[in-house]
């Protein structure tokens, strides 16, 4: 019988895979177009794409953090907030609901 | 698969988000009842790890690249409707903060690289794995079948769009997106795999989508021997 990884241990090293991954793997990543941007190049709609006024103020457009010369660096830090931002959120929301959750809604069935 | 703006019509961009919101909506609604107390950190784990996954596009053929969607991955994890909350926070995020995929078109991203995914793998991967025999390896092979297939759906659906919108004909971008992405969905399924292998490995107890356990249908030992 094995013994248990506590949750503490699994979601820390997860956590620390992903944010590495983030940091020091997303530099490297292909930045050939993904598949989608392939077929609307081939197709030859590929300028019809745009970006909306609400992405003018993206605090860290295209995945390259601003002000950074080196575009490998730019990217990692990009990985690393980003990694990090993601995690904060979504935990920050499931933390929430759960929250919401002690309160008794209006009874429903279920 | 990020549809930036200007690739769907407005029409088809407000149609293809009701489903998307509303499987968000009904997933926070779920989240009542889903989120145990060792869920809530297991939940932004998750989204941490698809985010940073995302960004690492591998090559396929031809100087394309694909990266992993994550909906599988996540169905698996926290089922499918905790899986449509974890993409709706992932594919926001990196619409708003990193302009990746278009505002208008976010609902239909979402629904092409989020819910289709985490619905097609949290129910059909149930279902898959209750008619199929038990063990690890039919289950392992059933959550890769289940990431390619995520990932063509998507792609699928994203075809529709782009058809319904009259920016390409469907009939040509309907092969054209299978194609390319039968090679990404493989990368889908290798990474979801492997991911899903590790936790299985480190703590079984955390898959919301289980393997089936052998044991159970296994004959009793006779006599106590």
């Amino acid at each position: 019988m094995a013994r248990r990884i506590p949750l503490g241990v699994v979601v820390a090293v997860a956590l620390a895979l992903a944010v590495g991954l983030g940091l020091a793997v997303s530099p490297y990543a292909s930045s050939s177009p993904d598949g989608l941007e392939r077929v609307a190049e081939t197709h030859g709609f590929i300028d019809q794409g745009q970006v909306h006024r609400v992405q003018d103020g993206s605090p860290i457009p295209d995945y390259a953090f601003p002000g950074i010369d080196d575009p490998r660096l730019a990217t990692g830090l990009a990985g690393f907030v980003g990694t990090l931002g993601v995690f904060l959120v979504a935990f920050g929301v499931a933390y929430t609901l759960r929250r919401l959750r002690a309160r008794p809604a209006a009874p429903r069935a279920g | 698969m990020h549809i930036p703006d200007g690739f769907l019509s407005n029409d088809v961009a407000a149609v293809a988000a009701v489903p998307a919101v509303a499987a968000v909506a009904y997933g926070l609604r779920r989240a009542s009842s889903a989120l145990d107390e060792r869920r809530v950190p297991l939940l932004g784990v998750t989204a941490a790890f698809i985010f940073a996954v995302q960004m690492l596009n591998f090559p396929v053929a031809g100087g394309t690249s694909g990266h992993l969607l994550g909906a599988a991955l996540a169905a698996i994890l926290l089922g499918p409707w905790l899986a449509c909350v974890v993409m709706a926070v992932v594919l926001t995020a990196q619409c708003f903060v990193f302009a990746d995929g278009g505002v208008t078109a976010l609902g239909a991203n979402d629904l092409n690289m989020g819910v289709i995914g985490a619905l097609v793998v949290g129910f059909g991967v149930v279902w898959a794995l209750k008619v199929l025999p038990p063990g690890r390896a039919t289950y392992l092979a059933t959550a890769g079948v289940g990431a390619w297939m995520a990932v063509m759906l998507g792609a699928t659906a994203c075809a529709i769009e782009l058809g319904v919108s009259g920016t390409v004909p469907f009939a040509t971008v309907l092969p054209a997106m299978l194609g390319v992405h039968a090679l990404i969905g493989i990368g889908e399924a290798v990474i979801t795999v492997a991911a899903v292998s590790a936790v299985l490995a480190a703590r079984p107890d955390l898959l919301t989508v289980a393997p089936r356990e052998g044991r159970r249908f296994a004959p009793a030992p006779a006599g106590g021997v």
